[in-house]
């Protein structure tokens, strides 16, 4: 069978596929190439052997169940933010304001715990997603319209509303809701240990966490490919105005997406309250929201490559902790390593395009 | 009254580095690109301008490698947007977290290690003038160039043919493009050269306002400087005007924490951004055709002083600013 190609010529179907193929390894490995030579010489500049680092970095989080724990912890909640972004971005929406999403929730899911600690364990988690995915979603809606009704850019309003966010989670932790006794901004008190989420022995790893993430990330991945809701958004991502044309409610479905988003945000900052803190911290989001705008850049808008990609990130977070005490370097290595396979991606991504438009 | 001085002073000092980073985003922002990479290249500048300052024991060497750096990310946001094609957010973003955490890695030897920094220089004769001399004339180098620096953006842009390309370049790519300008020529040299002006404002903490360098050592600057050019709506003088506020704002809640202990200075952290979104939000919504058209329904003796406020407050962001340009 022949094709026609965009130069006129004909070219035999195998070609193609072969074209194809080198296409999609090259997206794959250059990314990982290039991550790779960028990280390599940035450990090299501190004298340090490359290949230990990457040995801790990988497999540092398998080393032992608590680390293994530790990175399913860190896993979820990041797969909630970075299945929660898949939506904006098919939205075509730079939904920057996932952090002060995740913190919103946190904060809203410390509510419930606080007003009524006397109701019974499960019932009072059930109140504090559902607190905690509304507080997500509200700050979510509330970037949404500064974009949507009044023009706002969603990246400034999100960034905006970041630092809006973390500045309420320090008031309340210094003032309302602060420790008896003496005030610290170091985070509110520990939750009584009935209210923590339930964990396997003696792990730090909560069940329910992953179950929740994944869940969620099938609802993500089924809404955004198989119904009719999601085609319509990545119709408006493609191009808001053809898809206003025709018929498509097109602010309505941005404000949809960024809703899905920050109700996903609330759920991973009440992950963070309930199963990994055990209380409000200044810093509750621990950056998930930045990491996950990283994963989903790698993943566009598809939901079922965030399960690899953020346990593959979490991995390497997990893992870099040990680095200061084993081989006496910074932890950050991680961040750079994440940072560096997405903008190595961003090149091969870039280059690819010109080729075929060469 | 000499207390206020010392204390006004302190604003011009303490908006300093914010000057040197939001003239820069200036410069390339009205270029048409946008440098959302800022508070990674502040982190690194600031860890890299100490480090070869303390290595080379050369302040002036110091700043010129915190501007090469800034410069060097600025290229790579170039490459990657104007070069290759991939979104300026996207790339801007990736290269500020990546800047971010190259900074703790890097930074991490000369955590809290003491280092040199800019010599105090009052000018002589006008230093010892009453109050001015205390505001204006007791600083350093530093200072007197970013007093300097404003004027002089805006005596570029608006006042140069050079400036009115940069212009052009922001608002009508394709236009200037017509007049023969090698549009993606000038944008790379526009952002690399507002690239170098945020690298040194890194510099100008580390060596300067908050001497030394640890860890995450200039949080929030970066995002804090691109809020204060949009709040300044691409306008140097209103730039300007915005860091000296939020520097103000930035010294009122130190001198609170000793008077009023209980409000949490991160009230003042906010204020820019809340203030940054809600000008952005008035500026569009006292622009929208409904706003236009019930001002033009305004008596008249209203409607003149009304309709010129309005076209004072409601700047545009340059109508080109993140978008493509392919030559046609």
């Amino acid at each position: 069978m022949q094709i026609q190609d965009a130069g006129g010529q004909l070219t035999s179907r195998a070609t193609y596929q072969l074209a194809d193929l080198a296409d999609y390894l090259a997206r794959l490995v250059l990314p990982f190439l290039g991550a790779l030579v960028l990280t390599t010489v940035v450990l090299l500049t501190v004298d340090v052997a490359p290949l230990d680092a990457y040995r801790i970095l990988l497999f540092g989080a398998f080393s032992t169940p608590i680390r293994f724990g530790d990175m399913v912890m860190l896993a979820s909640p990041l797969i909630l933010c970075a299945g929660g972004l898949t939506l904006t971005f098919a939205a075509g929406l730079y939904n920057l304001g996932i952090e002060g999403q995740v913190v919103l929730g946190a904060i809203a899911a410390m509510i419930p715990l606080r007003l009524f600690p006397d109701l019974p364990p499960p019932l009072l988690w059930m109140l504090s997603f559902a607190f905690g995915a509304a507080g997500g979603m509200l700050w979510a809606l509330l970037a949404a319209s500064l974009r949507l009704g009044a023009g706002v850019n969603e990246i400034f309003a999100g960034l905006g509303l970041n630092f809006l966010a973390s500045g309420i989670a320090l008031y309340l932790i210094l003032g309302p809701w602060r420790r008896e006794g003496s005030a610290s901004s170091s985070g509110t008190a520990l939750l009584p240990r009935e209210l923590w989420l339930p964990t396997v022995g003696s792990l730090r790893l909560a069940p329910l966490a992953p179950i929740i993430a994944l869940v969620a990330l099938v609802v993500v991945w089924w809404v955004l490919s198989r119904m009719r809701w999601g085609l319509e958004v990545r119709a408006v991502g493609l191009n808001g105005a053809a898809a206003d044309r025709l018929g498509v409610p097109a602010v309505k479905r941005m404000a949809q997406a960024m809703a899905g988003c920050g109700l996903l945000a609330g759920l991973a900052g009440t992950l963070q309250v309930l199963g990994v803190f055990h209380q409000l911290i200044p810093n509750i989001s621990s950056g998930v929201g930045l990491i996950g705008l990283l994963v989903v850049l790698l993943v566009l808008a598809r939901p079922i490559w965030v399960l690899p990609v953020a346990v593959v990130f979490a991995t390497f977070t997990v893992g870099s902790v040990q680095l200061p005490l084993t081989l006496g370097i910074d932890s950050s290595i991680a961040g750079v390593l994440q940072g560096a396979l997405v903008l190595a991606a961003l090149v091969s991504r870039g280059l690819m395009q010109r080729r075929r438009r060469a | 009254m000499n207390q206020l001085a010392i204390d006004l002073g302190a604003v011009l000092a303490a908006a300093a580095p914010l000057i040197f980073a939001t003239m820069g985003a200036l410069l390339s922002e009205r270029s048409g690109v946008i440098n959302l990479s800022l508070d990674g290249t502040i982190m690194l500048g600031a860890m890299g301008g100490f480090t070869v300052a303390l290595v080379t024991n050369s302040v002036p060497l110091g700043f010129g490698g915190a501007a090469l750096i800034g410069a060097a990310i600025a290229l790579i946001l170039c490459i990657l947007s104007l070069t290759l094609g991939q979104s300026q957010t996207a790339v801007g973003f990736v290269l500020a977290l990546l800047g971010i955490e190259l900074s703790s890695f890097l930074g991490a030897p000369v955590v809290r290690v003491p280092g040199p920094s800019v010599p105090f220089l009052p000018i002589p004769l006008l230093a010892d003038l009453p109050i001015v001399g205390v505001v204006f004339f007791r600083h350093n180098l530093l200072i007197y160039l970013s007093f300097l620096l404003v004027p002089f953006i805006w005596w570029m842009l608006f006042h140069t043919r050079m400036g009115l390309t940069v212009r052009a370049l922001g608002e009508r790519p394709a236009a200037a493009f017509a007049r023969g300008v090698p549009v993606t020529r000038m944008r790379y040299l526009m952002c690399i050269l507002g690239g170098a002006l945020v690298g040194i404002a890194g510099a100008a903490y580390s060596l300067d306002l908050r001497q030394g360098w640890s860890y995450r050592h200039t949080f929030g600057m970066g995002w804090i400087a691109l809020a204060i050019v949009i709040f300044g709506g691409w306008r140097p003088w209103r730039v300007a005007f915005g860091c000296y506020l939020f520097a103000a704002l930035e010294i009122v809640a130190l001198r609170s924490q000793r008077t009023m202990a209980g409000v949490p200075t991160q009230v003042f952290q906010v204020a820019p951004f809340v203030l940054m979104i809600l000008v952005l939000a008035l500026v569009n919504l006292v622009s929208s055709p409904q706003a236009l058209r019930r001002i033009a329904s305004l008596p008249p003796t209203l409607r003149g002083p009304v309709a010129m406020l309005v076209s004072r407050l409601a700047v545009a962001a340059p109508a080109a600013l993140g978008q493509r340009f392919e030559r046609p």
